[in-house]
């Protein structure tokens, strides 16, 4: 017993020592669509300053709304922009003071897939798109998809859809992309970070949904192109709205961006999804910090601040390299003055 | 058995006054009592802290849908509708296959422990299994997820031949699945039964069991026959008390059971529980209806698991207090 | 012998050998299990994993140093919550206590014990991490020490009362005050089993993981003092498991290894102290 107690008291000690006066904690949660890359850019940022530590903990987009609303971490991360209600919500909890968005990088939802035997990339309509997970299209040799794939030998098998068990903003890029596409899905299910989905096993985040889909054969999911990379998974095709199949790439993304960028609101919410240019790949999207307006703590503060310019600028150039696409010269300058934002 | 202890007074040694209270005070009993007494009330407190806590932060679904929420089926935090059918009927479908398969098991290994096995044997064996009690839950989820659901998908085709012709073991399967966790769960409940079953046998007086032998009954009937029965509240608390555990189970339930909040007649779909819902979804319920929703679930998943719980007790303790002698 | 005999007989082997198979698959289970953790845990752990914090995501060479003394902070904090309580009210139970509230007490430790981890975390989580605002160690701790309370509380009555009532009547018939008794004799002889009550507790909340969720929640760096959020080994066991990294799977297994060890060696020990010194805890 006293040897525990002990040990116990030396443990604490050992770590509060390693906190020195200089330690700054600053936790934050969210998205799991941009994990990859946040997780680099803390880890290089906390490398450049070894004294300001950023936790960031990829639960979900719905996850860091909720949190960044109930106050228990200093900012939030979200693929899916707070809507009007979810904006009042903080207000109401935070004495009238709002909160900001702040577009970091741009990625892809793509269509990831298991097919036994089909090693081909397969092109996906949207309305393949819609009716696979509005559970109407059931085997892979439907007509929808097999037309879109001459030459490509697709089995009787039943899909497998597998979608997020939690709320998600790479969920609200995808089923953004299909209210648009498909006037069924829009009535039926509607847009949001977790919505009743028809059909589908569940996955905890952009994680979960990659290894379920690696695990069980026959199904199909969406995760943000760079966890199909990193896991080697075989990924399909999408037609935009010119017509074209395009593949996710940094290109197609920027090409997707191209057109708000000019004229992007100045809260920054906006969606790029199905977006017109014959390059664009339509399942674009932004992904925003979410900063309250106020932040009382002045060290945070500036922490916080001097990360999101440390971001615009340095962390621009780190993105390619995870497969997400930088943010367009507009919207990085429209950032920047909005750091003053920050009070 | 322990002699129990009653209360005892300070005797009064002959020539001395008796004991005022701050006599008592200052030699430290009234101290020792008030703590003590502290410590036991802050137990109660605590417990009705936490009951409190659940019911007024659910306040605002209750008063929303009422009794509906328990048998609405609709999970929609976009629509904000929440019903606790599909949780309440994957929590008990689980454990009922839990029950299923850990009964006979269970008691048929409680038996063999307490009546059939040389003692040396029943000893080591018992000492492994109640070990088997201690292993956590997000092991059992581990070891669930790479080598549970693939032999269950090895297995899948045999079941579905063997018992395709119900509506248990239709429609397509994925791997995680009600079938995968209620198998998982069976594994962690069954040390429960065992050693609770085990002992209540233990307990059941040796007349019995030699009336039996004398009249020449053979090993198994003088057990089935004379011992289990007089053991039978026992062995069904012990079971309500696995019961209890399975329902509150949430890792290893959580990892395989395939997360869709849905209510389909087959074990081979995938499902979700009170327990594994709250798990994933607690930390990013937007607004207040949303969490207060799954706050509502917890105090759903209390109240089954006390009532339980209490069913449990009576059984076991009418029994062993028959029993011990 | 006639048709009958045989035919009982003949069950009485058959149900021996069921049974017996029974029994066999459960025991087999626990060394299938440690088995398999074994294998897969305990070869790719390294050094890296007991003093590296995790990398980022994708990138190898990662540990759980973090982890490991995350686990041992929030243990600590539930010893100094649920170990003082719970002694101090089995202490009440069996020395001083009369029925009715007695009754009442020992109802309400039943009723505790028996409500779920994840609702204990809903608990912590409404009473101090949104009123403080931030996930923090302390509530995690505070809701693992929660789950302490009800088996401390249980197991330290049923050993005290197990002292024979004369070692309490000798040493008051000596003169010594009631407190005098219970602190001096009555303890010291039940000590062992109180010790290993206490280890078996903090065994089984070792490996608690939904309590742990929105409370603790995790940290990617180390966690200073108690009021920050902290990693913790089954915590990361979860995250890593349901991940589709490789990486991170090999990690999770070393984790369990880990863990399973550490709670299966406290659990021997403690019951291999009790067998030897008396009847077994319930």
């Amino acid at each position: 017993m006293r040897g525990i107690l002990s040990w116990a008291a030396l443990v604490v000690a050992m770590t509060t020592g390693v906190a020195s006066a200089q330690q700054i904690l600053i936790n934050a949660a969210g998205a799991t669509f941009p994990y990859p890359m946040y997780s680099k850019w803390f880890d290089d940022y906390h490398k450049k300053f070894p004294n300001l530590q950023f936790n960031y903990q990829s639960i979900g987009s719905g996850g860091g709304i909720q949190q960044v609303t109930a106050g228990t971490v200093d900012f939030g991360a979200s693929d899916g922009p707070m809507n009007e209600t979810q904006l009042k919500d903080f207000r109401d909890k935070h004495n009238g003071s709002g909160i900001l968005h702040f577009p970091t990088v741009m990625g892809a939802d793509i269509p990831v897939y298991n097919i036994p035997g089909v090693t081909a990339q397969l092109n996906f309509t949207p309305e393949a798109l819609a009716g696979i997970f509005l559970g109407k299209i059931m085997k892979w040799n439907d007509p929808e998809i097999a037309n879109a794939n001459p030459g490509v030998k697709l089995p009787a098998n039943n899909i497998v859809v597998v979608h997020r068990s939690d709320g998600s903003g790479t969920t609200y890029i995808w089923v953004d992309y299909l209210s648009k596409v498909s006037k069924e899905w829009e009535t039926k299910v509607g847009r949001g970070t977790s919505v009743n989905w028809p059909v589908g096993l569940g996955g905890k985040g952009n994680e979960g949904v990659s290894g379920q889909v690696k695990q069980v054969p026959n199904s199909i999911g969406y995760v943000e192109l760079i966890y199909a990379v990193q896991n080697k998974m075989t990924f399909g095709k999408v037609k935009n709205a010119a017509g074209v199949f395009v593949e996710a790439s940094l290109a197609g993304v920027t090409a997707a961006a191209a057109g708000a960028a000019k004229e992007i609101p100045d809260d920054f919410r906006v969606s790029i999804t199905n977006a017109p240019g014959k390059d664009s790949y339509p399942i674009s999207s932004f992904t925003w910090l979410l900063v309250p307006e106020k932040i009382q703590d002045p060290a945070k503060k500036k922490a916080i601040k001097d990360f999101v310019a440390w971001m615009l600028v340095t962390g621009q150039t780190e993105t390619e390299a995870l497969s997400y696409a930088q943010l367009p010269k507009a919207v990085i300058a429209k950032e920047q003055k909005a750091i003053a934002k920050i009070q | 058995m322990a002699a129990s202890s009653t209360t005892v007074t300070s005797a009064r040694p002959v020539g001395r006054a008796p004991s005022s209270w701050l006599r008592r005070l200052r030699s430290g009993d009234e101290i020792a009592y008030a703590i003590t007494f502290c410590s036991a009330v802050s137990v109660l407190l605590i417990t009705g802290l936490l009951v409190f806590e659940l019911y007024t932060n659910s306040a605002i679904p209750r008063h929303k849908f009422g009794w509906s929420f328990l048998y609405t089926s609709v999970w929609d935090p976009v629509a904000g509708q929440f019903g606790a059918a599909p949780f309440i009927y994957g929590t008990v479908v689980t454990s009922a296959l839990a029950l299923i398969i850990g009964i006979p098991l269970g008691v048929g290994a409680a038996i063999f422990l307490a009546e059939l096995a040389p003692p040396r044997i029943s000893d080591a064996l018992t000492f492994l299994i109640e070990l088997l009690a201690a292993v956590p839950s997000v092991i059992f989820g581990l070891l669930g997820i790479f080598i549970m659901v693939p032999i269950l998908s090895k297995i899948e085709p045999g079941l579905r031949a063997v018992l395709g012709w119900t509506p248990l073991f239709q429609g397509p399967f994925y791997g995680v699945s009600l079938l995968a966790a209620g198998v998982v769960l069976s594994v962690m409940i069954v040390p429960f039964i065992i050693s609770i079953s085990r002992e209540v046998i233990l307990a059941v007086p040796s007349d019995q069991r030699e009336a039996a032998l004398a009249l020449g009954a053979t090993r198994w009937e003088s057990t089935w026959d004379a011992v289990v029965p007089y053991a039978r509240k026992g062995i069904m608390g012990s079971i309500f008390l696995a019961l209890a555990r399975s329902l509150g189970e949430t890792m290893a339930v959580t990892m395989v059971v395939g997360n869709e909040p849905k209510i389909h007649g087959s074990l081979f779909a995938p499902g979700y529980s009170i327990a594994a819902v709250i798990a994933n979804e607690f930390t990013e319920a937007t607004g207040d209806l949303y969490l207060g929703a799954l706050i509502e679930l917890g105090l759903v998943l209390f109240a089954l698991t006390i009532v339980i719980n209490g069913a449990a007790r009576v059984l076991v303790l009418s029994t062993t207090q028959k029993g011990s002698g | 012998m006639s048709l009958n005999l045989i035919r009982r007989k003949t069950v009485n082997v058959v149900m021996l050998g069921l049974t017996g198979l029974c029994t066999f698959l459960a025991a087999g289970t626990l060394v299938y299990i440690l088995g398999y953790l074994f294998v897969h845990g305990a070869r790719s752990l390294d050094w890296n994993f007991f003093t590296k914090l995790p990398t980022p995501v994708g990138e190898t060479g990662g540990g759980m140093a973090n982890a490991i003394v995350g686990s041992a902070k929030l243990l600590g904090i539930a010893m100094v919550v649920g170990i003082p309580i719970g002694f101090l009210g089995g202490v009440y139970l069996a020395e001083f206590s009369g029925s009715t509230f007695g009754f009442f007490v020992r109802y309400t430790t039943d009723l505790l014990n028996g409500v779920p981890s994840i609702v204990i975390g809903i608990f912590a989580y409404t009473l101090i991490v949104l009123p403080q605002k931030h996930f923090s160690t302390l509530a995690g701790g505070l809701a693992l020490g929660v789950m302490m309370i009800p088996i401390a509380i249980r197991s330290s009555e049923e050993f005290l009362r197990a002292v024979p009532t004369n070692l309490r009547e000798g040493s008051m018939a000596l003169g010594a005050s009631k407190a005098k008794s219970i602190l001096t004799v009555v303890i010291p002889a039940a000590k062992h089993g109180i010790l290993t009550g206490i280890m078996l507790n903090l065994a089984r909340v070792a490996g608690e993981t939904a309590p742990l969720l929105f409370t603790s929640f995790s940290n990617r760096f180390w966690s200073p003092g108690i009021e920050q959020p902290t990693a913790a080994l089954p915590v990361m066991i979860f995250t890593y498991a349901i991940a589709p990294y490789d990486d991170w799977h090999q990690q999770a297994w070393s984790a369990g290894f880990i863990l399973l060890t550490l709670v299966l060696a406290v659990n021997i020990v403690a019951r291999l102290i009790l067998s030897k010194r008396g009847p077994a805890p319930r």
